[in-house]
């Protein structure tokens, strides 16, 4: 079932370019037709799940025996929140991209395998297996900017392969140490936390953690490692930053939760207060930054570098046992796997905005804007529900998740997560700022822009309807997180 | 003592079908030496038939001379797919040219000297292999009788010959003091030995096998006979050699110089890691793809070298290195096949817009290159994995390092290749296509992806140890 779930993408692009010849309107209906199909199956999975902290819909064969690296797949609490934000997402660019009339069929199979990709990533329980899929998530994306980006998309494209690359390097490195100290020899996720290797500490277990944490900060990413972002996220074509945005960031922040915390548990604990540290720097930072930004779409770029801080502060803080208690921990975690998910909707929601505001005014620069509300009001009020959200307003997802993660992280580490507060604050001014720019005032352009087109509406409008249920109702999603982030936290406290 | 020819029958079928090619090709027109193709593919499907049902029968014939193990009957296979490759690649260049029977009977030869190292062991038998594994490629690499062939053929010769000198005196040096040359023998007399002239022997026997591979400090023929010599035959010789070469150099320090005084271990990594520093560095820059594919390959043996440096530190030194040896030979051969497809490129540049005009070959292309960098899923990975595994757990973090250092590098040329080829321009690629290359090329690139998720089986296969009696 969940083979079935990771591969049919893949298949439905390969039956893409198995059939020769097929017009442009086909395969944009085929495209939304597999997606939809796969978020159905994505539904019916999450009804199904039994609950509790253990895997459900495993599957594990032989792969690779010889060094003990299988197929294993399943999914948990933290990880079907994601898988859903996935097929959701993907789903709602293939809406989106019903107008995409650019080499239409390659760009289909390409978000088809990307889609593959994300999905199976979530789902790996194999060391080597995700590395797989996290590797081919930046060749998918590097073709996506590459051939469908903006002017300086080449070279923005390049940069994104090579930065992220060295950071999967350096987790290949870490994961075959991870291998090696592990006896018997395994890739296995699930062996792995059992085992615990390296427990006793050492340098290695340091180098270890900081290969591992190279590789998956360079892809959340965390400041420093962040300066490939904004090139990546202004050059991309719409669906590609919604997907990089909304997806691809969380395969570092979910690396951290699934697999550097249960399997080096200690070591994790000695140096959490470096990623706290690395987490309020890139709250603030990428707050400043974006605030300083002129470019719509940079903007959010670097506020994904603000959202993504507070992720890496809640795991720091969870790692920090010293007085604070069990629960408030647990509530740091469950807020970091919300913010995820919340982080995916809205900026997903955002770029796709950005894609539309780009198609009006055929730039990104927000003072050649202005007055837009009159001509076009629902895209100004989807707009402004998209930055509302964002900033964490209360009644959205991202106010849930970042509820959690300061209540959860104030006890451990109160001056840091004060610091972070800040963070908020800037977003608003610079969300309302921005808003303020290109829909009120006086028009700038001659002609009044047109409103959102109906696809556009169907596609983004959904994802912000999910923000809110989550806002409002919670439960659904925090009763899925919590047994799983408990379980973490055991693992943790070993 | 095992005297058995039957044993020997891939190596059989080369010679006769060398023998049976040079009969006809002077009997045949010399337009229609079709059927010599034929023979030549016949003679290696043969061969490998051969190599699969004497698999798993470990033994070595004619006084322990010449082993016949899994690394032997790995290499037979992948040398034999690997000329069978190369003759998808050379028919549509070489179909009716005048010599053409000429170039399987080279190709032929070449091979068989190149299986004959894998499982040469003995000296004596090292040093006839190499002999006979290169000089066919001396006149393979002037075979278009041109200005740029003949300079890569006397520059080929010329180390060649250097080189094989130098291994004859190296091999010299190490009967003198083992007092034998089998490598059974070699290996309980070595270990009393005086370590400088065995350290002197080692390197010279090494120096020639560093030729054949087309590693540093041996490298100076790989990029100018490259370039020089046609793209089926540059396909041949950057990949067919290096498959002989390595498994003989893993054998001779796995299995003579086991217990021996020397590090050559130590000597192998720093080699590795200086082979394919050089070999990236070498090749950012450069705009002719053919040179650039040189570089590449000579980048590809350092990691390959990483392997033979901790043969008797690691158990999974063996099976990595010939899973590597076989995926590099077909995504190498592959991403060849693709420059062969497309005759009228030289440059880069030629390759824009290829997957507006041509998109089965650019995305051919992105896989065999992606692949060389060792992109999952494709066999170049999973080697690339159980390569690093296994030099980590010989002991040598640092070449790991290194080694996934080089990797990045060496993406970023690889990407300077595919993003004009990926790039949706108007200009028009290179109209001309050579259909037998690019069905070559399809084929090379799915098997290249293929031998990712069978890895698993592979590795299994290749599992096991050398003899040595």
């Amino acid at each position: 079932m969940l083979s079935v779930v990771v591969f049919l993408p893949l298949v439905a692009a390969v039956v893409l370019f198995a059939v020769p010849r097929v017009p442009d309107r086909f395969v944009r209906w085929w495209w939304l037709a597999v997606a939809a199909a796969d978020f159905a199956l994505v539904i019916a999975l999450w009804v199904g799940y039994p609950g509790g902290d253990g895997y459900a819909y495993e599957v594990n064969l032989r792969w690779i025996p010889s060094v003990s690296s299988g197929y294993h797949l399943g999914v948990d609490g933290l990880s079907l929140p994601l898988v859903a934000l996935t097929a959701g997402l993907f789903l709602a660019c293939a809406v989106y991209s019903l107008r995409q009339d650019k080499r239409v069929r390659s760009f289909a199979a390409l978000f088809l395998f990307l889609e593959t990709v994300s999905l199976g990533l979530f789902v790996a329980l194999d060391l080597i297996l995700f590395f797989v899929f996290f590797d081919l998530s930046i060749v998918g994306m590097y073709f996506v900017i590459a051939g469908w980006g903006h002017r300086d998309a080449a070279r923005a494209a390049v940069k994104f392969f090579l930065y992220t690359f060295v950071g999967s390097l350096a987790l290949l490195v870490g994961f075959i140490a991870l291998y090696l100290a592990a006896s018997p020899h395994t890739f296995d996720i699930v062996e792995l936390t059992r085992q615990m290797p390296l427990a006793g500490g050492g340098w290695v277990a340091g180098l270890v953690l900081l290969a591992l944490g190279v590789g998956f900060a360079i892809k959340t990413p965390t400041v420093p490692f962040h300066t490939w972002l904004p090139p990546a996220h202004t050059e991309a074509p719409a669906a590609g930053s919604a997907i990089l945005a909304g997806v691809l960031l969380k395969m570092g922040t979910y690396g951290f939760v699934r697999i550097m915390m249960p399997i080096l548990p200690d070591t994790w604990r000695r140096y959490a207060a470096v990623f706290v540290v690395i987490g309020v720097i890139s709250v603030l930072y990428g707050a400043f930054v974006a605030l300083a930004q002129r470019d719509f779409k940079r903007m959010i770029a670097y506020t994904s570098v603000n959202h993504m801080g507070y992720i890496i502060l809640a795991v720091g803080a969870a790692g920090l046992v010293a007085d604070s208690a069990a629960e408030a921990r647990q509530l740091a975690v469950t807020g970091a796997v919300t913010q995820m998910v919340s982080h995916g909707l809205i900026t997903g929601a955002l770029f796709l905005l950005a894609g539309v505001l780009y198609d009006r005014g055929g730039t990104y620069d927000m003072s050649r804007y202005g007055g837009m509300a009159a001509s076009a009001p629902r895209f100004a009020g989807l707009a402004a529900v998209a930055a509302f959200a964002s900033l964490g307003l209360p009644g959205f997802s991202g106010f849930i998740a970042e509820f959690q993660i300061f209540t959860g992280s104030l006890g451990a580490t109160p001056v840091a997560t004060v610091l972070a507060f800040l963070g908020i604050l800037v977003t608003a001014a610079l969300f309302l700022r921005a808003f303020q720019r290109i829909f009120l005032g006086p028009a700038r352009s001659a002609e009044p822009a047109a409103d959102l087109t109906v696809t556009e509406g169907v596609s983004i409008a959904p994802l912000l309807v999910l923000a809110v249920v989550i806002g409002v109702f919670p439960r659904f999603l925090l009763d899925l997180i919590e047994p799983a982030s408990r379980a973490v936290l055991d693992l943790m406290a070993r | 003592m095992n005297e058995d020819p039957s044993a020997l029958l891939p190596e059989i079928f080369l010679a006769v079908a060398a023998v049976v090619a040079v009969l006809l090709g002077s009997y045949l027109p010399r337009q229609r030496q079709w059927p010599v193709r034929l023979v030549t593919a016949l003679a290696c499907l043969a061969g490998l038939v051969a190599a699969v049902v004497a698999w798993g029968q470990d033994e070595t014939v004619f006084g322990g001379s010449y082993a016949i193990d899994v690394a032997t009957n790995a290499g037979r296979a992948i040398v034999l797919a690997a000329v069978l490759i190369t003759l998808g690649v050379s028919a549509g260049e070489f179909r009716g040219a005048p010599r053409e029977s000429e170039l399987y009977v080279l190709m032929l030869l070449a091979a068989l000297g190149t299986v004959l190292l894998t499982g040469a062991n003995d000296l004596m038998l090292l040093v006839a292999a190499y002999l006979l594994a290169s000089i066919p490629l001396y006149a393979l690499a002037g075979f278009a009788k041109d200005d740029t062939g003949t300079e890569a053929s006397l520059k080929f010769y010329l180390l060649g010959a250097l080189l094989g000198i130098v291994m004859l005196s190296g091999a010299t040096v190490l009967f003198g003091v083992g007092g034998a040359s089998g490598y059974a023998p070699l290996r309980e007399s070595l270990g009393g030995a005086p370590v400088a002239a065995v350290a002197v022997g080692f390197v010279g026997v090494l120096g020639g096998l560093l030729f054949k591979v087309g590693a540093v400090p041996a490298h100076f023929w790989v990029p100018d006979v490259t370039e020089g010599t046609r793209p089926p035959v540059a396909a041949f010789l950057t990949t067919v050699p290096k498959i002989g070469g390595v498994i003989a150099a893993y054998r001779l320090v796995s299995s003579a110089l086991a217990v021996s005084p020397v590090d050559w271990a130590l000597l192998l990594a720093i080699v590795a890691a200086v082979t394919m520093t050089l070999g990236n560095l070498a090749a950012f820059f450069q705009q002719n793809v053919r040179r650039l594919l040189a570089y590449s390959t000579i980048s590809q043996v350092g990691y390959l070298l990483m392997a033979v440096a901790v043969a008797l530190r690691s158990d999974l030194a063996l099976p990595s290195l010939l899973l590597y040896v076989a995926a590099y030979a077909v995504t190498n051969l592959g991403a060849f096949a693709v420059v062969c497809a497309l005759p009228k490129t030289a440059v880069i540049e030629d390759y824009s817009g290829l997957v507006r005009h041509r998109p089965g070959l650019a995305i051919a292309l992105a896989v065999c290159l992606l692949g060389l960098v060792g992109t999952p899923p494709t066999g170049v990975f999973v080697g690339k994995l159980t390569v690093f595994t296994a030099a980590f757990d010989g002991g040598f973090a640092w070449l790991v390092v290194v080694a996934a250092v080089n990797t990045v590098a060496s993406l970023f040329y690889y990407v300077r290749w595919i993003a004009p080829a990926a790039r949706a321009t108007d200009v028009p690629a290179a109209a001309v296509v050579d259909r037998w290359s690019a069905g070559t090329a399809y084929a090379a690139a799915t098997t290249s992806v293929a031998l990712g998720p069978l890895a698993g089986l592979l590795l299994a296969t290749f599992g096991g140890g050398l003899v040595l009696m």
